[in-house]
């Protein structure tokens, strides 16, 4: 189990990241878009505090924050955003196609969670013992593939955990707009067992995940983890509708806020510093890397 | 001759029987009734453990298959008709195609979606297109089309064994039909040629000097070649045929040889005509010439229509051997006819 610290640094890893990849496109180092993980950086280091290191992940359009707390190479990331050679996946990719070891990402919404769910099958026939974790929000419950998922990992006790990150708003549309029903609901439409939690503190998501994937590898069977959380950030980087005032409103809810009291003004700064120094070498080091070359296409 | 149903049945067997990685999934494909045309009879009750019959779920069908594909097993996806493949389009080109190339080749997909198409059942507008042309084009992902003259077995083989993801087009009328054996009956009087890897191209000619060249593919070789025995005996006129088996990407040699002999190429083909498999066919060719004037083409296809229930108008709508036979002669007596003539 990570310690207070350990999920501190995590969360202020992604958070120092997100804050540096947006500056950068004032520099010219990024261009295209990214979508910035601020403000819910409580459920990935949670879920991956929780996960195993072996087990196989698939997130989306937003997988910054995920694939930092699975472990992944800041610097490689932002080689990656720069698209440079050196980047995760040699800058074909981008900030939303990225895969290292057993993390993937594809910035489609639904269909990576079929794809998660066939990875479950494969781990399961396989007997790996690893379970697979798929990153889908508020916004994914509009498209029907992620319900014949649900349908399908039911009936074939898949070891998947969909996770749904309800961060209130899918792009600009608020969540009440979009979604009629319960999340909890549509799981418990597929007998698939779901924990929900409101919360943004890291040791809550942490407790629920355990709970969640724990149960998924036990029983070798799907669950749900429904997560209430808030991006402060745009949908992607000037895409922002919201009332400044609303955004305010859940300042006392940052995750880095809500656990920073468990550690003392010394372990913070001391974090603090080593988090800027790194995310500073990162971002430095992939700016003076060369940029791919098109191969020889068979 | 076995048909086309039963090779393609034995190499799925062949595939679940040597190797532990291959996993069928499709709708309604367990025994006793054994998929809607047949091709995965008998291997739920040989294999019960990686026969997996589905929800009617297309795209996750195909997105389950993707996922067990990057995970170390050979998935093989049936979609019950190439009509509802759409619905697995996201999966087919937005993940399956791309995973690869878009991850910097750290992954590799080796998925098989078979699917049957075409029509002439009397199916109607939903069950009876030919939707290949859709996919065509769509980098990373093959696009293969079994015939009566390759071995049918062996294509879905070469896919299964495949690490990067293969559509495999099936029309529906192959299934009863039984391979052909060279030097015997239709092939009495052709000389076959076979050129390519594991999806070969077929040349099927009378002559070393036809006068026309006609390209198709999978179910319309059989009318393309009865069209060929009709122009030869009615009406003296000599076609040779290319016969492709991988449709996308695919390499235009083998049918530029011939064209280049002929300067004539009619393309057959049961997709709807605008902006066809036929048009990039004879653009390659086009473009790699350089004296147009050298050559003249024409195009066989289905009407820019959906196909009719009513036999009488999918008769007038899709491709038929009298069409192609009309369009050859056409072809075939189109101006020029005395520089084809001169050679």
């Amino acid at each position: 189990m990570l310690d207070n610290q350990s999920l501190y640094k995590t969360m202020l890893r992604i958070r120092r990241f997100e804050e540096r990849a947006l500056a950068e496109f004032s520099t010219g180092k990024l261009f295209g878009t990214t979508h910035a993980y601020i403000g819910q950086e409580a459920d990935a280091a949670g879920i991956f505090a929780a996960a195993d290191p072996g087990d196989v992940v698939f997130s989306n359009h937003r997988c910054h924050g995920h694939f930092i707390a699975y472990g992944g190479d800041p610097y490689r990331l932002a080689a990656e955003l720069m698209g440079k050679a050196t980047g995760l996946v040699g800058g074909r990719g981008g900030s939303q196609h990225i895969q290292w070891r057993n993390f993937y990402s594809n910035g489609i919404q639904g269909g990576i969670v079929p794809v998660a769910a066939g990875m479950a099958l494969a781990e399961k026939v396989q007997n790996t013992g690893k379970v697979a974790l798929v990153f889908t929000g508020d916004g994914t419950l509009g498209e029907g593939v992620f319900y014949e998922s649900l349908n399908i990992a039911s009936l074939w006790k898949l070891p998947v955990v969909f996770v749904v990150e309800n961060n209130r708003y899918a792009q600009t549309t608020p969540v009440e707009l979009a979604l009629s029903g319960s999340i909890c609901g549509r799981f418990a439409a597929f007998d698939i067992p779901a924990w929900e939690r409101d919360t943004t503190d890291v040791l809550e998501v942490r407790a629920a995940a355990a709970e969640a994937v724990g149960y998924a590898r036990a029983q070798t069977g799907p669950v749900g983890l429904i997560l209430r959380t808030y991006r402060f950030a745009a949908h992607s980087k000037g895409d922002d509708v919201r009332a400044p005032s609303e955004i305010a409103a859940f300042k006392d809810k940052d995750p880095l806020t809500v656990h920073a009291p468990r550690l003392g003004d010394d372990e913070r700064a001391r974090i603090e510093a080593e988090v800027a120094a790194e995310i500073e070498e990162a971002f430095t080091r992939a700016a003076s890397d060369p940029f791919p070359m098109m191969k020889d296409e068979k | 001759m076995p048909t086309v149903l039963e090779r393609l049945n034995h190499a799925l067997h062949h595939a679940l029987e040597t190797d532990p990685r291959v996993h069928l999934l499709g709708e309604d494909i367990l025994d006793p009734y054994g998929g809607a045309f047949k091709v995965t009879r008998g291997l739920s009750t040989d294999f019960p453990d990686r026969v997996h019959t589905t929800p009617i779920s297309e795209a996750a069908i195909v997105g389950v298959a993707n996922g067990m594909a990057l995970r170390g097993l050979r998935p093989v996806a049936e979609i019950m008709f190439g009509d509802f493949v759409t619905l697995a389009a996201d999966q087919l080109v937005n993940h399956a195609a791309k995973f690869r190339w878009m991850y910097n080749d750290n992954v590799r997909v080796p998925l098989v979606v078979r699917t049957p198409m075409g029509g002439r059942r009397g199916y109607g507008p939903t069950h009876s297109q030919s939707l290949e042309k859709f996919f065509l084009g769509v980098p990373g992902l093959k696009v293969v089309a079994p015939n009566t003259l390759g071995d049918p077995a062996d294509l879905l083989a070469a896919a299964i064994a495949a690490d990067d993801p293969v559509l495999f087009i099936e029309h529906k009328l192959l299934y009863t039909r039984p391979l052909l054996e060279a030097g015997v009956g239709d092939l009495r009087d052709m000389q076959i040629e076979t050129a390519g890897g594991p999806y070969p191209a077929h040349l099927l000619r009378f002559t070393p000097h036809s006068h026309l060249t006609i390209a198709t593919y999978g179910y319309n070789f059989e009318l393309a070649r009865q069209a060929a025995l009709d122009l030869l005996y009615e009406h003296e006129i000599f076609a040779e045929i290319v016969l492709f088996s991988q449709l996308s990407p695919f390499n235009i040699d083998p049918l530029l040889e011939s064209v280049q002999r002929t300067g004539r190429l009619l393309t057959v083909d049961e997709g709807t005509l605008s902006l066809g498999w036929g048009a990039e066919v004879i653009s390659r060719i086009v473009e790699r010439s350089n004296d147009l004037s050298r050559y003249y083409v024409s195009r066989v296809a289905a009407l820019d229509l959906p196909i009719a229930n009513s036999k009488a108008l999918e008769d007038e709508i899709l491709p038929s051997q009298e069409k192609i036979t009309e369009a050859a002669i056409e072809l075939y007596h189109e101006e020029g006819a005395s520089h084809q003539s001169s050679r």
